[in-house]
Parts: C-alpha cells; structure tokens; sequence
C-alpha cells in the first residue's frame, strides 16, 4: 500500500478513469496549463491533451453550462470549480438543469456529470471564500454530494462519482490536499452512499464528514483518556445518506454528537438528528449534539475564525454532555 | 496530625451516603486500607476504607447517619491526640437512627419534620408525576421488568439514563433494617433505597396512601370465657371486648414495631410505645381519643381511661393532646352488628385495625362441626410502612394473643 496526498489521490483517480474511458473529461479554471489551482490536476494535460483536459475562461455559469450539456448528450465531465465558493455563480446549473434533467425529460436524458472542487474554510480567506455549502446541495433531489475525509476515500469514492450516471456534487478541501494517507495499489471504487467506521467505541457516535474527521478522531482521543470510547463515523457521503450505518451506531453506544463545518440552521446535522430522533427514539440515552460553525459569516480575525469553526475541543465538550459528564 | 475521614463517592452517581455500619471503634488501630465503615450508597452496601494508619480517634457521626460526600465521618491520627475542631469540620447533622427524646404528646401537626436532619433524596425525579428518563432507560427498564419509579435518575433534573438503569440490574438494592432502641419512645429508621422504590411505586399506583388489607377470623371463646371469669370475680369491673381489644393490640405492636410505625416521607419512624387510637363515634362524626402507652397498662386501667375519654369526646371535652399522637388506631363497628369492613389509615399512622362483631358460626374444629363465637378483623396497612408479611406476621400475634388469653402476659 503506497502513502500519498489526498491531492495525489484524486490525480490517480482522474489519470485511471480518464484512461479506462474515452469519454471522461475535465474542464475548469487553470485545469490545464497551470496543473490546477491546487495542482490535482498535475501532469494530465501532457498525458490526455487539451481536448480532454480543458481551461476555461473565469465564467463557471458558462462552463459548467457547457459541462452539462455534454454530460447529456454522452460524455462524462468532470467539472472543478476553484472553489466550491465559486459554484454560487454556476448554481443554476447545477440544480435547475443537471439534477433535473433526467426527471422532466421522464428518464430519457442522464446527466453523469462530476462537480469537484475544494469546500469549505481554509485558514483566514475572509467571509466569501469561506463557506461549507454540502447541504446546499444535498438539499436537491437529484443530486449526490460526495465528501472524502482521507486519500483512500478520496480516489475511490471520486472514481465512483465519475462511473456514475448521475450528477455527483464531490466537495474536496483545501486543508485535505497535503493530507497523507495509505492508499491500496490495486484498483478499487469506494461505493457512494456508505458510511466507514473510521474509529470503533462503545459509549458515543461522533458523526462527521469532510474536514471534521480529523478533529473528531482528536476529540476520540482525549475522550478515550477520560474513559469515553467514541465511535467516530464519517459519513463520506451526505446524500444519499448511510441511514443504516448510523442508527446501527447509534444503537450500539446511544449517545450522538453530529460535527460538521458549516453552519447550524439547516445544515447536515439537522438532517442526521431528525433521522435518529425518528429512527432510534428508543435508543438514545441523551438529546443529540451537533457541533458547527457559528451562525456568523467566517471572520477574518484569525482568532475569531479559530472560536467560529468546529474544531476537537467543542467536539469533545459535545461528548461529555451527552455522555452526563460534564 | 489528624487526618480526616470523609464520605467518599463510592459509586459515580453518589451524592449522600448512609454510614450503615462502623467497622472501627473510637480508640481501634487503623492501617491504611482497613474497613472502617459500611456505607450505604445509592447503588449498594460499599466499604469505606482507611486513607491512614493510626487509631481511630473520633467517630463523628453515627451509624445510621446520612452524610453527604466529602463530609467528614470520623477521624485518625495518633493515640491521645486531639481532633481539630473547626466549622468546616464541625460533625454532620444528627444521625437519622439516633434516639429522640420522648415527647409528652407526640402529634403528627407538629412533628412534619423528622427528627434528625436526613438529607433530601438527590433527585425527585417523579416530582411532577412523570418519571424523566431517557428513552433507552426506558426501553432498557421495560425489557428487564424494572420499574422506573424505583430507579433514581443521575441525570440532569433526575433523569434516569442508561447507566442508572444499567446499575439497577447489576446490583440488587440492600435493605437496611433499624432495631428499636431500648429506652426510647421512637427509633426513625432511614429509608433504604428499597424502601424508598416500594413507596414512590405504591404511591404512584393506588393513591397517597398505598393500603392494603389483611382480614383474619379470629375464635373468640376463651377470651369471652376469660371476660366472663374476670367479671363474675369482680362484680365493679367493667370491661369490653373493645378494652380486650385495645390490650391485646398494644401488647402485639410491641412485639411488632415494624407495624406500631409512623410514615415520615422521607424516613419511617417505629414507635416503641405503643399510643392507640380509639375512634369513637360522635354526633360531628368521629374522634380517636388516644390511649398512651397502652402496651404497659393493665386491662383496668385501659377500660377506665377509654370510658372516661369517650366521654369527654362526646362531650367535645377533649385536650388536642388526648385525640392527637395514636401510633395505631383501632376501629370497632362489632356493636352496629358489621361482620367486618376496612378502615381508612389515619396518616402518618401506617395501620388501623377494623373489628367486627363477635357471633356464633360453625366452624369446623377437629373435624367436627361446632358452634364457637368468632370475630373478623381487618387490617389496613400503608404498603409504604408495612408488607404484607410484615402486617400478616402482626395479625398472627394478635390472633394467638386473643385466642389463647395468657399469651397476653407471656
């Protein structure tokens, strides 16, 4: 098993579905001559040419317009937007025509097309170029939202998203490019729609997706020194949602701390706990927490974005609450 | 120097512990880890265990006491040494089990309070009616036939949660028992945490006060020989039944303080001086004058006192004093002619005995059809107080008593 970045995994992935299939494209701001913004794309111009690997002018409505016409009549794009902060411009898109096409065409028109990009915060981007916004689109009927936590999950689940026949929203992380991990030499496809244990405990689920991975299996950590044994279970995909994976977690330690990088209201924790207070009523031993990014836009103030963001310590704040012990 | 012995948390739910047992008298040399006491927690029986050697110099509070965690118990140090006094170490509130002086007239208006100062349970958590737990508690609790309500919740505002419901089935709940003390007009006994389930379940599920009843059929032919013996000897003695009653009552609730006991709510309080309530029909209704200390009065006595306060209740003559601090109450309606009822407990009291009247039946005795004069009495027990064993145990005394006339004086 070979260590690697999460971005070098999503360049294998790319180089692998690119190669396996003629069809698969990518097109985006700075994909081609520059290697991509965060260099995912390295080395795939010289290897696939510029009709496979195309730059675009800085107008996502426009590509992405021409991404999903495309996707419709037959090919397969994959499309990177430099950030998912830039996709508000291509939202139209996106929603009004690639998550609905095969539904007002009554099946006859597919759309496999990919959306990539990094989401969420960094550090100190401002306000603007700041934001989580999975549950935007995984709010759609019709679309998928995909979000690798690791390299393996990451080149797996977005050669999946690419073999899929349906528009997949893959939401990456600019602090996950540089994280390493092993990934398996053989070929393999991580299934969207399943949910990974990516740590086994016994008194309280943390589900997390994305970027609060980490810092849930920091939280785990700690907690484990104060005699709490976590359950972290990182979703990997928002929509469909693992429903099973979670209420079987749920079931087994009865306690339930949602972590996410976004915002509150509305957000992917909302989802998760309505699905567990009807599903697993019987099974909770404690009103379920979610940790998320307060409910202000990301300052700019480097210790206020530190006090706005989901980080281990909430997380952990969290556990001791619905674990009675704080 | 001294080093304090404190109420440890013995269990990671404990807020108070009841110091059941001391292992170590004043003066007994201690090595650290020795047993010094047996601690009562809300969980189970639990030892608490000596953080130093040297001789026990003081035990400050008394086995039966209620003491919060981290209140000091006792002392160490070396032989002769002084304990440190100190408001911070001043001894916990009386022991709940220590012997109260005898109050001339016990009443129940004036005695809401227990005697010692027992701290409140940690958490009503049916205060308003509803038992708050969690929902797993409760699944948990429904799948291994335990009831909530006897389940102390640790959670916040007393939920019950699962490790509560956890520990309920790990460890079954002690019960602590409380003799009477020699000399003392009362012993309060704390209530165990069993104690404590039996009543907040009872309670839940037939009213304020859980009664139930015990009715036995008592042959009254030797005690109406005796009553008729002693009445030919002394053409001036004038007794009932009733007064028969009263005397016999009174000698089996001495035998029998589990039954001759009050219900204080948050402790039970046995009475060794057995004071018996005589209800007594009047034109407002009804009144017990009581009859004091009647487990040490003489037949004569009892017959003169109850004819005399009779009839100053009817005369509305009476002191509160004289109609209020029955420890038991004895209700006949034999003389209306009823066969046998229930009465009503009058609270805190926890019985009333119901007496009906005395007729010949047939009865089958050595396997022969025989007429003899035989009486119903009905028992009516607060379930808080009394079991039914408990009850059935104090009705078998009385009816051998009144059955067999000598057991009486035995």
């Amino acid at each position: 098993m070979a260590t690697m970045t999460y971005r070098d995994a999503l360049n294998a992935a790319l180089r692998e579905e690119m190669t396996r299939d003629g069809d698969v494209y990518l097109m985006g701001e700075e994909v081609a001559e520059y290697d991509g913004a965060y260099k995912v794309s390295r080395g795939l111009l010289k290897e696939f040419g510029p009709l496979r690997v195309v730059d675009t002018p800085i107008a996502e409505l426009g590509f992405t317009g021409i991404g999903v016409g495309s996707a419709m009549v037959g090919l397969r794009p994959v499309i990177e937007m430099m950030t998912w902060n830039f996709a508000l411009l291509a939202i139209d898109q996106i929603v009004n025509v690639a998550a609905k096409i095969r539904y007002m065409s009554g099946g006859q028109v597919a759309c496999p097309i990919v959306f990539r990009g990094p989401g969420g915060a960094a550090l100190q981007l401002g306000a603007q170029h700041s934001q989580a916004f999975e549950s935007w689109y995984a709010h759609i009927p019709g679309l998928k939202v995909v979000m690798p936590a690791t390299p393996a999950d990451a080149k797996g689940l977005l050669k999946a998203a690419i073999r899929d026949d349906d528009p997949v929203v893959f939401i990456e992380g600019e602090m996950l490019y540089n994280v390493k991990g092993e990934v398996p030499d053989e070929e393999y496809v991580t299934p969207i729609g399943v949910a990974d244990i990516k740590r086994a405990g016994a008194d309280a689920t943390i589900v997390c997706h994305s970027k609060t991975v980490k810092p849930s299996l920091q939280a785990a950590k700690t907690l484990a020194g104060e005699g709490i044994d976590c359950e972290v279970l990182d979703l990997r995909t928002i929509r469909p949602l693992d429903v099973e994976a979670i209420l079987r977690s749920v079931a087994k330690t009865n306690r339930l701390v949602i972590a996410e990088e976004g915002w509150g209201f509305a957000g992917v924790g909302a989802e998760v706990s309505d699905l567990v207070q009807r599903e697993a009523f019987d099974d909770l031993d404690a009103p379920i927490r979610r940790v998320h990014q307060a409910d202000v836009p990301m300052p700019y103030n480097k210790h206020l974005e530190k006090a706005a963001k989901t980080d281990a310590p909430k997380i952990a704040s969290a556990v001791r609450a619905v674990c009675y012990r704080d | 120097m001294a080093t304090k012995v404190v109420m440890e948390a013995l269990s990671p739910t404990m807020e108070e512990g009841i110091l059941v047992e001391w292992k170590k008298a004043e003066g007994d040399p201690v090595t650290t880890g020795d047993v010094l006491a047996e601690v009562e927690t809300d969980k189970a029986v639990m030892e608490l265990v000596a953080r130093a050697d040297g001789v026990m110099l003081k035990l400050v509070v008394a086995a039966g006491a209620t003491v919060p965690v981290a209140e000091v118990v006792g002392w160490i140090g070396e032989p002769g040494e002084a304990v440190p006094s100190g408001s911070d170490d001043a001894p916990a509130a009386a022991p709940a089990a220590a012997p109260a002086a005898a109050p001339a007239a016990p009443t129940p208006a004036t005695h809401p309070e227990p005697a010692a100062a027992v701290a409140a349970p940690a958490v009503p958590a049916a205060a308003s009616g509803r038992i708050k737990a969690s929902p797993v508690a409760r699944r948990m609790a429904e799948e291994r036939g335990l009831d909530l309500g006897a389940i102390t919740g640790s959670g916040p505002e007393g939920r019950i949660i699962k490790r509560d419901v956890a520990a309920t089935t790990a460890t079954p709940m002690p019960v602590t028992g409380g003799a009477p003390t020699a000399g003392a007009a009362f012993t309060d006994v704390a209530n165990s945490q069993m104690r404590k389930a039996i009543a907040k379940r009872l309670v839940q599920s037939i009213g304020p006060i859980p009664t139930f009843y015990l009715t036995a059929e008592v042959d009254m032919e030797r005690a109406t020989e005796a009553r008729e013996a002693l009445l030919a000897r002394d053409k001036d003695g004038r007794f009932s039944f009733n007064d028969i009653l009263i005397r016999t009552t009174a000698a089996a609730l001495a035998q029998h303080p589990a039954v001759n006991a009050w219900w204080m709510d948050d402790h039970i309080r046995q009475w060794q001086d057995v004071h018996i309530g005589v209800a007594v029909a009047i034109d407002e209704g009804l009144i017990t004058p009581v009859i004091r200390h009647a487990n040490t009065k003489s037949l004569r006595a009892i017959s003169a006192e109850v004819r005399e306060l009779a009839g100053r209740a009817r005369a509305k003559k009476l002191a509160p004093e004289e109609y209020t601090g029955a420890t038991f109450t004895i209700s006949n309606l034999g003389m209306f002619g009823i066969d046998e009822f229930t009465a009503i407990i009058n609270p805190p009291e926890a019985g009333i005995l119901a007496v009906g009247r005395i007729e010949p039946k047939p009865v089958v005795i050595d396997g022969a059809v025989v007429i003899r004069r035989r009486m119903r009495l009905t028992l009516s027990c607060d379930h808080r107080v009394i079991d039914g064993a408990t009850g059935a145990q104090f009705l078998q005394t009385l009816v051998g008593m009144l059955e067999h006339p000598l057991a009486m004086v035995w």
